[in-house]
């Protein structure tokens, strides 16, 4: 079991979340080619170590937020970041 | 296929005699110093490294190859796994490749001499939904036209097959039909790896266990594609070139490294530049207390994210989906058995008093598509045989064979061509998820 640190419901169970994942950053819509644009969509750096990542409590307040978690003890970090720079949230 | 010629053979008259005498068998593969080059660098000792590594030895006669692992033979998904093999997929691409590895492992006790254990016991995958009958239709027809053997039945036949199934229309999820596959079954996973590292070793290859690889040396790259100076560093990413690895043990030179370490490819691939469409998640499994064997075929229920087998001793093995978030932490979770417990239930009603004996979880380097990752990458002399999720054990024959041509031949066989790296940035992804998100 994962205790996840929701900024407003405060640890729950990792069931009562869904897990969105790594955050990566969004490249302009309008811009962008379409090679960059599968790889913002499917290449992932799945560290070993410090994830920023995204979580929907769906089950508490139903809100998207990030936080910053180690990938090898599972801890995360204590300041949870609500909307990072560069995630659509 | 060349059949192996120098160890002791496994035999009955070798078993009676070292009955008899006492005598011990020799070791299966044996220590090596770690040499400066090698013509192939193989990172993990799973079974796609050590199938790989066999069959460029056995079909292509490239021997001198080393497989590097940081923990030991089969410390990762290969033995880890519930051995479910099996080849009703849902894409043509997908059918083709894993039939041609039921036919490597019908084999196989011949090819390696050693005894498998291959059991073509019959799979059932229940539908409990309409959606889930639509889907298993859809899958029986992909895979009759590419003559597999396997078609849908009803809850009389299916309660025929297994009798210790709940058929009856008053539970909660009934059963509404299965897709039925026949020589689907399971196989001694321990003997697959152990006989592929004794063939390969047999032939020359060096297979180093404790061996981690912290390093992928890269000349002429654009400095990796990760753009946050955490990877890769000048010389690595696309259009580089590998010249060699640095180990824990030394450096070695290489112009060719096949990454097949699965729950830690990103890792690995890091470290030569490359990005990959994986994220790392530990599935786990469970086994019960031995009873009478009972349960002839293997089954699955996708809408209940469960499935079960019965080992030759008489064990109960279970598995489940993958654990929803990603981590390289493989610890147990009491989530885990109580939600497996409820389901088998639901499936099994008959079974409540026995005891489940251990739990373990394995890496699974998942891919949005659920297909896998093989062949070239940007970086010359950097391959991939990675992105084998949950699924990939049955995979190995066939992977070690097509990526032993790939690394002989400098070109993509046709058989894993659809896998490439490059349908991602192309869209042209591989979707099995209705295959195998839940049976292995
Ligand atoms: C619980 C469970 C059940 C499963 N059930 C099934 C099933 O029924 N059927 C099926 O087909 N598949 C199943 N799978 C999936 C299957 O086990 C894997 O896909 C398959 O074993 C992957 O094999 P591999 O050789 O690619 O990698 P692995 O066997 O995982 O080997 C990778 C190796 O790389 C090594 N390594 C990692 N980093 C380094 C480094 N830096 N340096 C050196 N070495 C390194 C590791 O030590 C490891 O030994 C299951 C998996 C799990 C966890
Ligand atoms: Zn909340």
């Amino acid at each position: 079991m994962l205790l996840v640190p929701c900024p407003h419901c405060g640890p729950r169970n990792a069931a009562d979340l869904r897990y969105v994942g790594e955050t990566t950053a969004r490249p302009d819509p309008t811009a962008v080619e379409p090679e960059a644009w599968r790889g913002y969509l499917y290449l992932r750096d799945n560290p070993a170590g410090r994830l920023t990542e995204m979580w929907y409590c769906r089950s508490g307040c139903r809100r998207y937020f990030t936080l910053e978690r180690d990938t090898v003890t599972n801890e995360f970090d204590n300041s949870p970041l609500p909307f990072p720079k560069g995630s659509r949230s | 296929m060349t059949r192996m010629k120098k160890p002791a053979r496994y035999s009955a008259a070798g078993l009676i005699k070292r009955g008899i005498t006492g005598e011990s068998w020799p070791r299966a593969w044996r220590d090596h110093e770690l040499r400066s080059s090698y013509d192939v660098v193989i990172i993990g000792a799973g079974v796609h490294g050590l199938a790989a590594a066999y069959y460029l030895a056995a079909n292509h006669g490239i021997t001198n190859v080393a497989v590097l692992d940081k923990g030991y033979v089969g410390g990762g998904g290969s033995g880890r796994n519930t051995a479910i093999v099996r080849s009703n997929y849902l894409t043509p691409e997908g059918v083709a490749f894993y039939d041609r590895s039921l036919d490597l492992y019908n084999t196989m006790a011949a090819d390696l001499n050693i005894n498998v254990m291959f059991s073509e016991r019959g799979h059932l995958t229940l539908a409990h939904t309409d959606g889930a009958l639509r889907t298993m239709r859809w899958r029986a027809e992909v895979n009759k036209l590419q003559g597999i053997d396997s078609s849908v039945i009803g809850p009389d036949e299916i309660k025929a097959l297994t009798p210790s199934l709940d058929t009856s229309p008053n539970t909660r999820y009934p059963i509404l039909g299965a897709l039925y596959h026949p020589p689907g079954g399971t196989i001694r996973h321990d003997a697959v790896n152990w006989g592929y590292a004794r063939a390969a070793d047999a032939l020359g290859v060096q297979i180093h266990q404790n061996t981690e690889v912290t390093d992928i040396i890269v000349r002429g790259g654009d400095g990796g594609d990760r753009g946050d100076g955490s990877g890769g560093g000048d010389a690595k990413g696309p259009g580089g070139r590998v010249t060699g690895v640095r180990t824990t043990r030394g450096d070695i030179a290489t112009p060719i490294v096949l990454n097949a370490t699965a729950g830690w490819a990103s890792l690995i691939a890091a470290m030569a530049g490359v990005r990959l469409p994986i994220t790392t998640h530990p599935l786990q499994a469970a086994v019960t207390e031995p009873v009478k064997v009972f349960l002839p075929t293997v089954v699955v229920s996708g809408s209940l994210h469960v499935y079960v087998s019965q080992t030759d001793r008489g064990e109960l093995v279970f598995g489940a989906s993958v654990d929803p978030f990603a981590t390289y932490d493989m610890r147990g979770s009491l989530d885990f058995t109580e939600e497996l417990a409820g389901h088998v239930l639901e499936l099994m009603p008959g079974i409540s008093r026995m005891r489940l004996l251990r739990q373990w979880a394995g890496l699974c380097d998942m891919t949005p598509d659920y297909s896998p990752v093989m062949g070239f990458t940007p970086v010359e002399g950097f391959l991939c045989d990675v992105g084998w999720g949950t699924y990939g054990f049955k995979a190995g024959p066939v992977s070690g064979e097509q990526m032993a041509e790939c690394i002989a031949t400098g070109a993509t066989p046709k058989l894993i061509a659809p896998f490439s790296l490059d349908r991602f940035a192309a869209g042209r992804l591989v979707g099995e998820k209705g295959a195998a998100a839940v049976g292995h």
